[in-house]
């Protein structure tokens, strides 16, 4: 008798067929699979865990649209070994892919409601899909309002699609950065400083937030105090992981195995843990 | 013996004399047996031919920071509680191959690991032991997704499990959480051991038809009851003389009611950060995956290996850790074992062994760590 391995633990193999360069150091892939079935189906905010052949495997948020299952797209920033790795593949090269993995964003289950995105840096890569999804089902909701920071004009990931989207007249992008020089004509400053100028009625409002830690913890607080409760705001945790399925341990967060029950959470629900150091 | 007699329940008297039998029929059956035995002056978990093999007349003397093996007055064969390594070992191996990994073009190609799966037999796990497989059978079986390897071992696996009756279980508690001395379920036969004066035998219930088939063919016979109560007897006393208990009321609350306690700080000034008690832990399962690549380049492959949440790169982001001091990876490991893993798996990660603390080369001991944190916590928090 022989023991077969899990086949979430095998990467699947995906060509890439387009590299797009968003930022200094931050890639955005287009990718497909190599052979078998060609759609990759999987809903906003979920991660896959991508493998770069002998150098390693590390989680990444799908930043595609659901709508187009057939071309899987990934935003990675090169920030280590692996995610340098992955960012150096050229067109033709292969990836493996294992996923998708964790909860999503709740965007199926918030019709009727005004839908904040708040996205702090790379948080937007997870977010696009949602916003995809809004916009295809954009008679659902009220308004909807993006949010987006990055630490300076030149770090704004997709500026084309931000163009587009600033342009329609369903949906208001709301941009800052840290710092700019002159000829920044959008907002300086953090994030929470520009939740003012959206649009929206608290009492029938959700959020979506991604963002490093401190951007996610300020932005929470001031969204309260713009009256939303806990129950209305999700926000997307990340952990360290290594297999992404719940059996390794690596991504414990307290009570929670960010990559099986995350990495998006409402917030409610992790409120006594997310103030806590060093979980 | 008639088959008919031989059911789930059932006990039966084996002369110790009579015990090389059992290890036979286990061996014919093409099973592998896995038992206590002593290697290089320390109890391991190794291959069990003939009685001998066993530490036959041994003993261990166990404390914090210390395992001491002596010779014992009688003939025991499982005389001492358990020692460092547990079953864990067989069923989820510390470092397996995933994949392997050949480049092909501009791709590569993944050949899956395979490995043939071993029929162990284990001879002589402790009723904590029994407890700790349960607790990785919802870790590995229960979840979304199943791990292939622990399942195929752990159906494939023969219980010879052993009620038990070490007279210094000096730092086991299996008693106060309901673990043990006594093996309740999920074993195919359970052993009690008796000696009196002269008189040597074990007393053996049977847990399933697996394992009634296979004692039918031992030189056995149904115990009497004078016999059945001898073998309560022994298991009583051990349970009568726990060297240490855990009071567990609560105890999810105290723990999330107690991360900013001070005692972790204190308990922190002496662990090293070692990482043995994970290791040794038999529920323990948190394994790190690694990639390798060959010189050339061609050829890589993926294993996974055992992992302690000791390390610093345990909880690594790009950036840093999330658990860069050391309090806080002491604080990680205790509060999973004894608090986040019921809201995880619906148990306690501790089954009382009393292995972290034996091998723990500074003594720290969680019964007492829990002592003192639940003796001042409502001092420390008055609201
Ligand atoms: C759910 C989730 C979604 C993510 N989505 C994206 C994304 O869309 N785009 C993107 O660029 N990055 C994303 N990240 C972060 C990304 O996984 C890390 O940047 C990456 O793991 C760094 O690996 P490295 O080997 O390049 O860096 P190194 O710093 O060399 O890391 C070494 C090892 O540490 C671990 N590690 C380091 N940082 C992280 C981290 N942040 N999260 C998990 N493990 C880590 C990995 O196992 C890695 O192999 C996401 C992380 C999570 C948990
Ligand atoms: S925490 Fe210690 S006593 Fe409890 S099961 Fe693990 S090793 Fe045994
Ligand atoms: S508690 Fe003891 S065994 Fe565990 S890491 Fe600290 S020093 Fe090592
Ligand atoms: S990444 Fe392994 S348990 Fe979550």
């Amino acid at each position: 008798m022989t023991a077969k391995l899990p086949d979430p633990m095998l990467p699947t193999p995906f060509v890439v067929q387009k590299v797009k360069r968003e930022t200094s150091d931050t890639y955005t892939l287009d990718l497909s699979r190599a052979d078998g079935p060609t759609n990759f189906a999987f809903a906003p905010g979920q991660f896959n865990m991508l493998y770069a052949f002998g150098a390693g495997e590390v989680p990444i948020s799908i930043s595609g649209d659901p709508a187009v299952p057939k071309t899987l797209v990934h935003t990675v920033r090169d920030v280590g070994n692996v995610t340098r790795a992955i960012c150096r593949l050229k067109r033709g090269e292969v990836l493996g892919v294992r996923g998708p993995f964790g909860v999503p964003w709740p965007v199926d289950r918030v019709a009727g409601e005004d839908v904040l995105i708040i996205a702090g840096g790379l948080g937007l890569a997870p977010l696009r899909p949602a916003l995809y999804h809004l916009l295809q089902h954009r008679g659902e909701f009220g308004n909807i309002e993006l949010i987006y920071g990055a630490r300076t004009p030149k770090d704004l990931l997709y500026p084309k699609e931000l163009e587009r989207w600033r342009g329609r007249f369903d949906l208001r992008v709301h941009v800052t950065v840290d710092s700019a020089a002159d000829d920044w004509r959008s907002n300086v400053g953090v994030v929470t400083k520009i939740i003012d100028r959206a649009r929206f009625d608290p009492p029938s409002t959700v959020a979506l937030i991604c963002g490093p830690g401190v951007m996610m913890r300020f932005t929470v607080l001031e969204l309260m105090s713009h009256g939303l409760t806990p129950e209305q705001i999700y926000v997307s945790m990340e952990r360290n992981m290594k297999c992404g399925i719940g059996l390794c341990g690596h991504c414990q967060w307290g009570p929670y195995f960010v990559c099986k029950d995350g990495p998006v959470y409402r917030f409610d629900r992790i409120k006594d843990w997310f103030d806590r150091r060093e979980v | 013996m008639t088959a008919s007699s031989l059911k789930v329940g059932v006990q039966l008297r084996l002369a110790a004399g009579d015990f090389q039998a059992l290890l036979d029929a286990l061996a014919s059956r093409g099973y592998r047996v896995m038992g206590p035995t002593l290697e290089d002056g320390q109890m391991i978990y190794g291959e069990i031919g003939k009685v001998a093999d066993l530490p036959v007349g041994w003993t261990a003397f166990q404390e914090g920071g210390s395992f001491r093996l002596e010779p014992r007055p009688d003939q025991a064969f499982f005389g001492f509680a358990v020692g460092q390594q547990s079953w864990k070992q067989f069923l989820w191996p510390p470092h397996q191959t995933l994949y392997q990994v050949q480049r092909q073009g501009a791709g590569f190609h993944v050949i899956p690991g395979a490995e043939a799966v071993p029929k162990f037999a284990f001879l002589g796990v402790r009723a904590c032991e029994l407890a700790a497989m349960a607790v990785q059978d919802q870790v590995f079986l229960q979840g979304p997704h199943v791990d292939p390897t622990y399942k195929a071992r752990r159906e494939q696996a023969f219980i010879v499990a052993l009620n038990c009756g070490h007279q210094d279980p000096g730092v086991c508690f299996c008693a106060s959480l309901g673990t043990g001395p006594r093996a309740a379920a999920g074993y195919d036969l359970a052993l009690t051991e008796v000696l009196r004066g002269q008189e040597h035998f074990f007393v053996v219930e049977i847990g399933t038809m697996r394992g009634a088939d296979l004692i039918r063919e031992l030189p056995e016979r149904i115990a009497t009851p004078e016999e059945v109560d001898a073998a309560a007897r022994v298991v009583a006393a051990v349970a009568g003389n726990m060297g240490r208990g855990l009071d567990t009321t609560d105890i999810k609350e105290l723990f999330y009611a107690n991360y900013e306690h001070p005692r972790w700080d204190e308990v922190a000034a002496r662990c090293l950060n070692c990482g043995n008690c994970t290791m040794v832990c038999p529920t323990c399962f948190c394994h790190t995956l690694e990639d390798s690549l060959n010189l050339t380049g061609v050829a890589g492959e993926r294993q996974r290996r055992l992992d302690s949440c000791f390390s610093v790169d345990f909880s690594y982001l790009h950036g840093g850790s999330i658990r860069t001091s050391p309090k806080s990876r002491y604080r990680q490991w205790l509060t999973h074992k004894l608090a986040t893993w019921i809201d995880q798996f619906g148990c306690s990660g501790c089954v009382g062994c009393g292995r972290c603390i034996t091998w723990c080369p500074v003594g720290i001991d969680l019964t007492e760590e829990v002592r003192a944190i639940r003796e001042t916590a409502a001092g420390v928090r008055k609201e």
